[in-house]
């Protein structure tokens, strides 16, 4: 917007003065909820009152004494365990599906895509009770991993992203391969995956973030302590755990800063791949 | 941006020479083989349970250990009636009404102002984008988490408010308990929003801006004649997903406010499909409730849709 025209030095600076107090103002709001985790967490004494605020006295009791109650490790792999699942069937076959809706004939297809958009405007929860009545009751996959994988196995925002990468790239592209005889697999994995990589980075990320955070359906499934995701097990922690331990308040902050920090980390070491061109291309769906 | 949902179909093969049918043909199996494994998704994880849901609330239908005939005979719309007079059904339905009303406006507006100051070349960029993400890619139970805390009778907002503290306090408050869950989702989710309006921004012409800065309009004036009817595709896709998010609402209510708040001050559809359903047994009133929460949802976004495409 500087570019709008030239102005006097000394308006911009005001305007510009404006939008970083703005901004400011924004991160504040957002980060101070991280902060205090992360201080409360490491506090011997956590208490609700604004020293709360200053990091003093600080220790990793709270993490150790989150640990025996729920047994992070074990939940950590329950939900890394889930969110791979998810992560490997949305690559494997929402890339088929995605290449094959941008790139490819076959009866179906309009269907396919308008199922596509369809699903994405579904609230999910809705299906919760069927989908909990079909999986567990019928299937008999309650405590079970593919139980717990199944609601989200093809992830169909990342398809809708695929779909809209391999349909940028010009058919002209593929023509050669083709009259050399090349498969669509072999043309998918050797030329159009390669180039498609920042849709893919993109869509993990998405991707990642619904199964490692997800609530509602993994509390379902897994009724078995052994069995359930870190955010089950801290839910259940803040919902009746607390008693067992010294301190829970800092506990439960320690076991919330180990559910947030994977995809945090993730989300930052990704940030620059994930642009907002990328969301853009959902928001034309 | 550069896409175009039309380009794709009838678009393959027109260059060169009309395909032969077998080249066809082939191109057909390797198209539907590597869809297929979605669309069996779709089937199982959207088609058959929507199928199954408004059977189900049809129905007079018992939980079963798997391998039990129990006979769930045909009550007709029993089951809907039971649901449209449960005043704790229309008590969750105001809630969310309670919750669009606070978060729609916060989000639109909060997101909007935000992307707009962001939508420059101006140093710490990517920090900002980063801080403002941050509550969107964390899991909603760690956030709760940290919220209990902050907002707790004896937390760290009452000992700042002193004596102005509310009582009872915020989550506790059967007036406060569902504004508290929609502050908390529209803090949890701007960031999306801010993402999309800033991409939004990008399709908003530069002359413009331009122009109307020579007609002598300041940056206020700027942001309401041409900032705000520039996004306004991307201001209906905010509000559609305000709706999906408040008919989605589950882990805040029970986890936040503890089961749905004082006296179901908070309770929403969901959570009251899962107590219904699952933890009192009856699937069949929950089932009819959710048939009856793809109704709404259906009505309040052509509605919102409506409202926000006016003057287009």
């Amino acid at each position: 917007m500087s570019a709008a025209t030239p102005r006097p030095t000394r308006r911009f600076a005001r305007g510009s003065a404006v939008r970083y107090v703005l901004l400011s103002l924004g991160a504040v709001a957002f980060l101070f909820p991280f902060y205090y985790m992360i201080v409360g967490s490491l506090r011997g004494q956590t208490v609700g009152d604004l020293s709360a605020a200053v990091p003093s006295g600080l220790t990793g009791d709270n993490y150790a004494a989150v640990n025996s109650a729920i047994s992070l490790g074990r939940s950590l792999l329950n939900s890394g365990i889930m969110t791979i699942g998810v992560l490997i069937c949305t690559l494997v076959f929402g890339v088929l599906a995605g290449y094959a809706l941008a790139q490819l004939r076959f009866r179906g297809k309009g269907a396919v895509f308008a199922a596509l958009l369809l699903v994405q405007m579904i609230p999910f929860q809705l299906l919760t009770l069927p989908l909990y009545v079909l999986v567990v009751r019928d299937y008999g996959l309650g405590d079970n991993y593919l139980g717990m994988i199944l609601p989200f196995a093809i992830n169909s925002t990342a398809v809708f992203l695929f779909r809209q990468f391999f349909a940028q790239m010009p058919q002209s592209l593929f023509e050669a391969a083709r009259i050399d005889g090349a498969s669509e697999l072999r043309i998918l994995w050797r030329i159009a995956l390669p180039m498609a990589r920042p849709a893919v980075l993109t869509a993990l990320l998405l991707t990642f973030i619904g199964p490692w955070n997800e609530f509602l359906w993994p509390f379902l499934v897994t009724k078995n302590a052994d069995m359930q995701p870190l955010a089950v097990s801290l839910a259940s922690f803040l919902s009746n755990l607390q008693g067992t331990v010294a301190n829970p308040a800092g506990a439960l902050l320690a076991g919330a800063c180990v559910l947030a920090l994977p995809a945090v980390v993730l989300f930052l070491l990704f940030q620059r791949h994930f642009t907002s061109t990328d969301i853009d291309s959902g928001v034309k769906g | 941006m550069s896409v175009n949902l039309d380009a794709a179909p009838g678009a393959v093969h027109t260059s060169g020479a009309a395909p032969r049918g077998k080249a066809r043909r082939g191109l057909s199996r390797a198209g539907a083989l590597f869809v297929s494994p979605y669309v069996l998704f779709i089937v199982v994880v959207f088609a058959v349970p929507l199928v199954y849901t408004v059977w189900i609330s049809f129905h007079r239908f018992y939980f079963t250990a798997p391998g039990t005939d129990i006979d769930s005979p045909w009550v007709g719309l029993s089951n809907y009636r039971d649901v449209f007079t449960d005043p704790v059904v229309g008590q969750a339905f105001l809630n969310i009404l309670i919750f669009l009303v606070i978060n729609v406006p916060l989000t639109v507006g909060l997101s909007l102002v935000l992307a707009a100051a962001l939508n420059s070349k101006i140093r710490g960029r990517g920090f900002f984008r980063a801080a403002f993400y941050v509550p969107y890619v964390t899991a909603s139970v760690a956030l709760v988490a940290v919220w209990q805390f902050l907002f707790g009778s004896d937390g760290f907002v009452n000992h700042l408010l002193g004596s102005h503290a509310p009582d009872p306090s915020w989550l506790v408050n059967s007036h406060l308990a569902m504004p508290m869950i929609a502050v908390f989702v529209t803090w949890k989710q701007l960031g999306f929003f801010v993402m999309l309006y800033l991409a939004s921004l990008q399709n908003v012409g530069k002359e413009l801006y331009e122009a109307s800065a020579m007609d002598g309009a300041g940056k206020v004036r700027q942001f309401f004649s041409v900032t705000v009817p520039g996004v306004r595709p991307a201001t209906t896709l905010v509000v559609i997903y305000a709706i999906i998010t408040g008919a989605n609402l589950f882990s805040e209510p029970y986890l936040l406010t503890g089961g749905g708040g004082p006296d179901h001050a908070s309770t929403s559809p969901v959570l009251l499909m899962y107590q219904k359903g699952i933890e009192q047994g009856h699937p069949d009133f929950a089932a009819a409730l959710g048939v009856v929460l793809v109704a709404f949802v259906m009505v309040v976004s052509i509605a919102a849709r409506k409202l926000t495409e006016r003057g287009d």
